[in-house]
């Protein structure tokens, strides 16, 4: 049932990754895919990896967790190993087959660029394992204030993104009284070609628009009643203040940082 | 001058999508004092103009012709906005479309963050209206995971963080069930007696009305009765003919009445009820 | 025979997840043609979970359920069919209207049965008829309606569909007092002339005890009781212990009882409370 969908995937804990600033923790998170890049051959990348293992394993999300935020992407992941494997023909060749040429440049780019990936989508996940949706929103927030100054409305589109998170499960347990409702009815969305089945769901997104419209305008209302009159003047309950463990969370990755430049110098 | 003070009120909808455009007269005048501290309950069918004339306390609805004054400060004036909002809290009926955040405690930060109150105020007034309303332990959860008593008392305290003079609750317990609607109830008479909150409630439940101090009947946009429950309920033909109805206990008296008994037909309690049943039954 | 049986019907939701709960522990249930029932229990309390089995919307987890004989989920090609059997109206049912026209939404569901446009015609008409839609309102967009009149036209949608079994979840909940009557009062119409089972949730024991012969009881997921709606409200101690409210007028005749007047039966009707106590007084 799709009420059981977890809404974005924190997965709450209180290791120190957890408890790092979410603004801290997107900047860091920034800094970490720089450093990705930053290295240029496998001495590099395995300072990038140690990194990663370690904050995972620091982290305590279950590896299960980990694997399911792979899969999606396992088909990009098997591509790029497949463009590098076939068309770096630098080096010296390993198979030799027809059109196809492995080299063992190729095999090393691969691998290369695979595990870089991984890396990516582990730290990533790691971000949205760790913080909540609302903190992360109220970190972006804070984090594009500055520009405010050349009329982005960032106040407003926070809300929207706090809104939307508010009203997914809302909408979610509509959606399936709404399809109960309508299988009750008799309408039959299992059976048929594709046109028939998109067909099938008319009954369901026109309700379904109908309440999101009827929502807005009952928030929209309730809003105003408790004088939200936009950004202006606004305060916080919640105060963001960098603790020491975001000293330590900083200290923690300019050291590998650093690793990684040092290992780039002597490669 | 009364706290809230009604006079000649009239409103309309207009139909922008018809051709000519349709007006809809909801209001047509109405005269309403309520003062300081009164519990008063409003009540009238679907479509009698009871959440139109709500809407319009709080400067959500502009009147067309006669004024609203809250406190002495008209809704008709732009500047006087946010004090009659801060004045008048308002609640709905569907707890879900009146939950802006995603925690609990969040939400009831909201108004107060609105107004741009200092931090460690706003986390006072949180904790506070939390406890008021009896919501603490449940200040980090997730609003959807709550019941519907539980989010309607989550918009009541986000509403009595701003320390307002009066709420209006507008078919509070509507898409309750018993236990919701009586929790509800509960916090709203607690508003009222303990902390001098002055209360207008919106309901379709008699049982709701005759709990308040004074009842309020509108019907096609006109304000018909306005008196205390009692004298209210005992007109039983009367709210039956306008699509109302009466306590239960407050039927039986009055059929007895009718039937020639020594009763008197203004009872609107369970606990009245049987004292006077037994007087009745018991007398020689 | 029994139109609805259930043979240890048990239903779990989340297993395997940390959200695990059975929603239905091990019901067994006889529901006679002809009936109408009332279904109450509070919320969370597995009666919604429970009539979402009686017209295969839910698989159980473990158990039977028969509909006319038949045991669902044996072969899924024959659920579409028992869903026609089994018209389930869900809470707020005007939320799902979605066609252009009153009339082309009430057909939905006769459509979906494959029915000729004779018979789709007929049936529309006839339940129009039955839910107090005239013709004119027919034409309209169900979105121009007032809400009491959406309620209708999503009611009538399964009506339509001519079903042995109707079941209806909370079908007056949000109406004034009024169109709550109306509602249900159309309800029993349908049930006394067509002599069709009707199953109707309600939290409001006031309704059921009006409107019901027999009363099915759910608590914490178990079937607490299924009987004759004089022995169920017998029990009207236990219901309240659950966080069931009885009738306003049940309480009162307890407590007259308690406090020594004597009445052989039950109370749970102004109605009959009144015929109650006419001879009482006469009696003296």
């Amino acid at each position: 049932m799709i009420k059981d969908m977890t809404i974005g995937q924190y997965f709450p804990g209180k290791s120190p990754v957890h408890r790092l600033d979410a603004r801290l923790k997107i900047l860091l998170t920034i800094a970490f895919i720089v450093m990705l890049f930053v290295a240029d051959d496998i001495k590099g990348l395995g300072v990038g990896i140690a990194f990663t293992f370690i904050t995972f394993i620091i982290s305590r999300i279950p590896l299960k967790m980990m694997f399911k935020s792979i899969r999606p992407i396992l088909i990009i992941i098997i591509i790029t190993a497949m463009l590098n494997l076939f068309f770096v023909h630098t080096g010296t060749p390993l198979v030799e087959w027809k059109f196809i040429k492995i080299t063992d440049k190729g095999v090393e780019t691969a691998v290369f660029m695979v595990v870089r990936i991984l890396c990516l989508i582990v730290g990533t996940s790691l971000l949205t394992y760790t913080s909540s949706p609302i903190d992360l929103t109220d970190a972006i927030e804070r984090l594009l204030s500055p520009l405010k100054k050349i009329k982005v409305p960032v106040h407003e589109l926070a809300m929207m993104m706090t809104i939307a998170l508010r009203f997914i499960p809302t909408l979610l347990e509509e959606t399936d009284k709404i399809t109960s409702a309508q299988k009750a009815r008799g309408a039959d969305m299992e059976t048929g070609s594709i046109f028939k089945r998109a067909k099938a769901l008319i009954p369901i997104l026109i309700p379904l628009f109908v309440s999101s419209f009827r929502h807005a305008e009952e928030l929209a209302l309730a809003m105003e009643c408790r004088c939200y009159h936009g950004g202006e003047g606004r305060t916080r309950m919640k105060q963001l203040h960098f603790k020491l463990i975001d000293l330590w969370g900083t200290l923690y990755l300019v050291f590998f940082f650093a690793g990684v430049i040092v290992m780039n110098k002597i490669g | 001058m009364s706290f809230i003070h009604i006079k000649g009120l009239e409103f309309s909808y207009v139909n922008e999508f018809e051709e000519p455009p349709v007006k809809n007269t909801v209001l047509k005048g109405i005269d309403l004092d309520i003062e300081k501290g009164e519990f008063v309950a409003v009540l009238g069918h679907n479509g009698s103009g009871k959440s139109t004339l709500a809407k319009c306390i709080n400067a959500i609805n502009l009147p067309e012709k006669g004024e609203v004054l809250v406190d002495g400060l008209d809704t008709i004036n732009e500047e006087n906005l946010l004090p009659i909002r801060k004045r008048v809290g308002m609640v709905f009926q569907n707890p879900d479309n009146q939950i802006v955040a995603t925690i609990v405690e969040e939400d009831v930060a909201f108004a107060l963050e609105n107004l741009g109150v200092e931090p460690t105020e706003i986390r006072r007034r949180v904790d506070e209206a939390l406890k008021t309303v009896g919501m603490y332990e449940y200040r980090m959860h997730a609003p959807h995971k709550l019941s519907g008593g539980q989010k309607q008392r989550v918009a009541i305290a986000g509403v009595i963080a701003m320390q307002p003079e009066c709420i209006v609750l507008d078919e509070p317990t509507a898409m309750l069930d018993p236990k919701g609607r009586s929790e509800v109830m509960k916090t709203i008479k607690m508003l009222n007696k303990e902390k001098g909150v002055t209360i207008v409630l919106i309901t379709h439940y008699m049982e709701e009305a005759a709990q308040a101090d004074r009842v309020v009947v509108i019907d096609g946009g006109e304000k018909i009765m306005d008196n205390v429950p009692q004298k209210i309920f005992s007109q039983v033909s009367v709210m039956r003919n306008l699509g109302l109805d009466v306590p239960q206990v407050t039927e039986i008296a009055d059929f007895l009445k009718n039937s020639g008994y020594d009763i008197s037909n203004e009872i609107i309690t369970e606990d009245e009820c049987v004292d006077a049943l037994y007087a009745l039954l018991t007398k020689k | 025979m029994a139109i609805i049986k259930t043979e240890n019907l048990t239903y779990v939701y989340g297993d395997g997840t940390p959200f695990r709960k059975v929603a239905v522990d091990n019901v067994d249930l006889e529901i006679e043609n002809g009936e109408m029932v009332g279904v109450i229990g509070h919320t969370g309390s597995g009666k919604s979970t429970l009539i979402q089995h009686f017209n295969g919307l839910l698989k159980p987890t473990s158990g039977s359920v028969y509909i006319d004989g038949e045991r669902l989920w044996d072969d899924k090609a024959k659920l579409r069919p028992v869903r026609f059997k089994v018209g389930l109206v869900f809470q707020y049912p005007e939320y799902q209207l979605f066609e252009e026209t009153c009339y082309k939404d009430i057909a939905f569901g006769p459509k979906n049965m494959g029915l000729d446009n004779a018979e789709i015609d007929r049936r529309i008409k006839e339940t129009a008829r039955m839910v107090g839609i005239g013709a004119d309102v027919l034409d309209k967009s169900p979105f121009e309606l007032s809400g009491g009149q959406k309620r209708r036209v999503a009611i009538a949608g399964v009506m339509a569909m001519e079903p042995q079994v109707l079941i209806l979840d909370e079908p007056a909940s949000g109406l004034d007092p009024k169109g709550r009557d109306q509602i249900l009062g159309l309800i029993r119409e349908y049930h006394q002339q067509k002599k069709n089972t009707v199953l109707l949730v309600s939290h409001s024991m006031e309704d059921i005890a009006k409107h019901t012969t027999k009363i099915l009881v759910m608590n914490k997921a178990k079937l607490f009781c299924y009987d004759d709606t004089v022995k169920v409200f017998h029990r009207a101690k236990e219901l309240e212990e659950m966080g069931l409210a009885v009738p306003q007028i049940t309480r009162v005749f307890n407590r007259l009882r308690s406090m020594g007047i004597q009445f052989d039966d039950d109370v749970y009707t102004t109605k009959y409370a009144k015929e109650l106590l006419m001879r009482l007084l006469a009696d003296k």
